[in-house]
């Protein structure tokens, strides 16, 4: 009998086990506003899910319901198969969160010490300090950083307690490419170490270089969700550029043409197969230079998804 | 245990007690030493009540009595009443206005922080500065003012006014919970100035006109000085149980307005 139910939970907790973080049937309004609707999202292990939406989608309020700041109206949110408003359930996670002010008279040595003894298993201080690139500036007060270094110690505060789960919320907002890259670095170190991530960022490029999954949010739904592949596959074809003195009418007017843009003086045309339209362009114009061809990126992916689903609420409303 | 299968697990983590004493500890030590640091603080919260002390205490009227009280002694009191207040409201509403406004506050809740640590630390910063403010009072009434108190009776100056600096604590507390970062100081200062004037710890009690004199027993800062005088035998012959009370009913009071602010926070999309 108790080696049955025994049984039964290990298969249980197995099958919840592949979940770190979730949100299940989550509905959140503030007053009349409704953030998030009916909103089902999960984080595995070891993996990097980035979080993409415009403002006002309610990544924010997700991240918010994760970290415990909040209490669901409706649904359930799980982290590491507890409930994240008891900090009991956050000693297994770091927030990286934006920031107008942080107390600018402690040094960084004295906040990482504060902020590690809130945890059970702590990293060593000089590990901290390495993986944030600040080993030179533990005994600088706050105050005296500069816009990155204070990023990276905001970022040192979100490592320091050895979190198997990770929010970055726009984590490298304001830091030079080097910086950037570092942290990436650090990031994708951490997730080789087993531990998971959740992101938001406007910066697609980012999402692009770290997310194993990526989540597309607008006005309170997952609106696509997987691989920035999967991700940039759902938009159409390929982006050409080139300077031409074809007139935008008569671009639009060769066959395989979405869209024409133009951009001081090259143009830029969507197009489903780019070998057709480039050689109506070859054929039609001699002068034509310049000539790029991409495959169309996540930016028009996340665009043309976030298009359709306020075109497609506004026509159910 | 590979790695990904300890991040499977949902083994719950348990701080012990010793833990979390040691957290509830180094906030307040960080709580300290932020503040120290901060000029404005320091400034303000010491200098304010030893300045005005110095001036109408011993540069002035230091031969005169208050009843059968020397300017010097009454002073103490009613100049620390001051200082704790000061202390109190400006090492909590402030801090905690700007912490909610800019982030800060939500940084260190999405922390296993204990929640209760970061008021316990505000608080604790209060205590120990007000002990600062008195003791200091202390020191120049001996030196230059001839103040002549038994050490008994210092000790209780001390614990009495420190005790008081709870009520104030609490005050600073809801007042920060509805201040925006940048106006806080302002928004004490429209509390506390009056506050002062009107329970007679600038001009003594005595002196203030009548009509101020009955609003005075209304507030908190008038039952702290009261206690505070009784002990350096300045008192009004009134009973100190009431006293007490009435701070303890106005820190209730207090508390429950910051829950409301508490609560209005909860409810914010941008907070």
């Amino acid at each position: 009998m108790i080696a049955t139910l025994e049984k039964a939970q290990q298969v249980e907790q197995a099958a919840s086990a592949l979940v770190v973080a979730s949100l299940a049937g989550v509905t959140q309004n503030y007053g009349e506003v409704c953030a998030l609707r009916n909103m089902t999202f999960r984080v595995g292990p070891g993996q990097v899910v980035a979080l993409l939406g415009p403002n006002g989608a309610g990544k924010t309020t997700a991240v918010k319901l994760l970290l415990g700041l909040l209490e669901p109206n409706a649904g359930r949110v799980r982290v590491f198969g507890g409930d994240p408003t008891n900090p009991q359930n956050r000693m297994r996670t770091g927030a990286m969160l934006q920031v107008g002010r942080v107390p600018e008279t402690l040094r960084i040595r004295e906040h990482i010490d504060l902020f590690s003894s809130y945890y059970a298993s702590p990293l060593p201080i000089e590990e901290v300090l390495a993986a944030a690139g600040l080993e030179k500036l533990a005994d600088r007060k706050f105050g005296d950083l500069s816009g990155g270094q204070r990023q990276r110690t905001l970022f040192a505060l979100a490592i320091c307690g050895d979190p198997d789960l990770l929010f970055l919320d726009e984590p490298t907002a304001g830091l030079d490419v080097e910086a950037r890259r570092a942290l990436w670095d650090g990031i994708r170190h951490l997730v080789r170490r087993g531990k998971s991530v959740l992101l938001t960022t406007h910066y697609l490029e980012e999402a692009d270089a770290l997310a194993d999954r990526i989540a597309v949010i607008n006005q309170g739904t997952i609106i696509a969700e997987g691989t920035p592949a999967e991700i940039k596959a759902q938009t159409s074809g390929k982006r050409i550029r080139c300077v031409t003195s074809l007139d935008l009418k008569s671009l639009l007017q060769i066959p395989g043409v979405i869209d024409v843009k133009q951009d001081r003086n090259t143009v830029e045309i969507q197009a489903r197969e780019a070998e057709l339209v480039v050689r109506a362009l070859l054929n039609r114009d001699s002068t034509l230079s310049g000539l790029e061809i991409t495959a169309a990126g996540l930016e028009e992916a996340f665009l043309a998804l976030t298009q359709d689903n306020n075109e497609n609420a506004n026509r159910q409303n | 245990m590979s790695a990904t299968a300890a991040v499977l697990s949902y083994t719950q983590i348990e701080r012990s007690p010793s833990h979390i004493a040691t957290i509830y500890l180094k906030e307040a030590k960080y709580e300290f030493f932020k503040n120290l640091r901060l000029r404005v603080y320091t400034a303000s919260v010491i200098s304010f009540p030893l300045m005005f002390y110095v001036l109408f205490g011993l540069v002035l009227n230091s031969k005169e009595t208050i009843g059968t009280t020397g300017v010097p002694t009454y002073l103490i009191a009613t100049y620390g009443t001051f200082g704790v207040m000061g202390a109190s409201l400006f090492g909590t509403a402030s801090g905690l206005a700007a912490d909610r406004g800019l982030g800060w506050l939500q940084v260190k809740r999405a922390s296993p922080m204990p929640p209760f640590a970061y008021f316990t630390a505000k608080v604790i910063l209060s205590m120990i500065f007000s002990a600062i403010v008195v003791a200091l009072l202390l020191v120049l009434g001996i030196s230059f003012g001839g103040v002549r108190l038994p050490f008994a009776e210092m000790a209780k100056l001390i614990g009495t006014l420190v005790a008081g600096s709870l009520p104030f604590s609490a005050m600073g507390l809801a007042i920060g919970y509805f201040a925006g970062p940048n106006s806080a100081p302002a928004v004490i200062n429209l509390f506390y100035l009056p506050l002062s004037f009107c329970s007679g710890l600038w001009v003594p009690y005595m002196f203030l006109p009548k009509l101020v004199r009955q609003i005075a027993l209304a507030l908190p800062p008038y039952h702290l000085s009261q206690l505070a005088l009784r002990i350096v035998g300045a008192g009004r012959h009134e009973s100190a149980a009431t006293h007490w009370e009435v701070l303890f009913a106005f820190t209730l009071i207090c508390l429950g307005v910051a829950r409301i602010g508490f609560q209005r926070d909860q409810g914010k999309l941008y907070g």
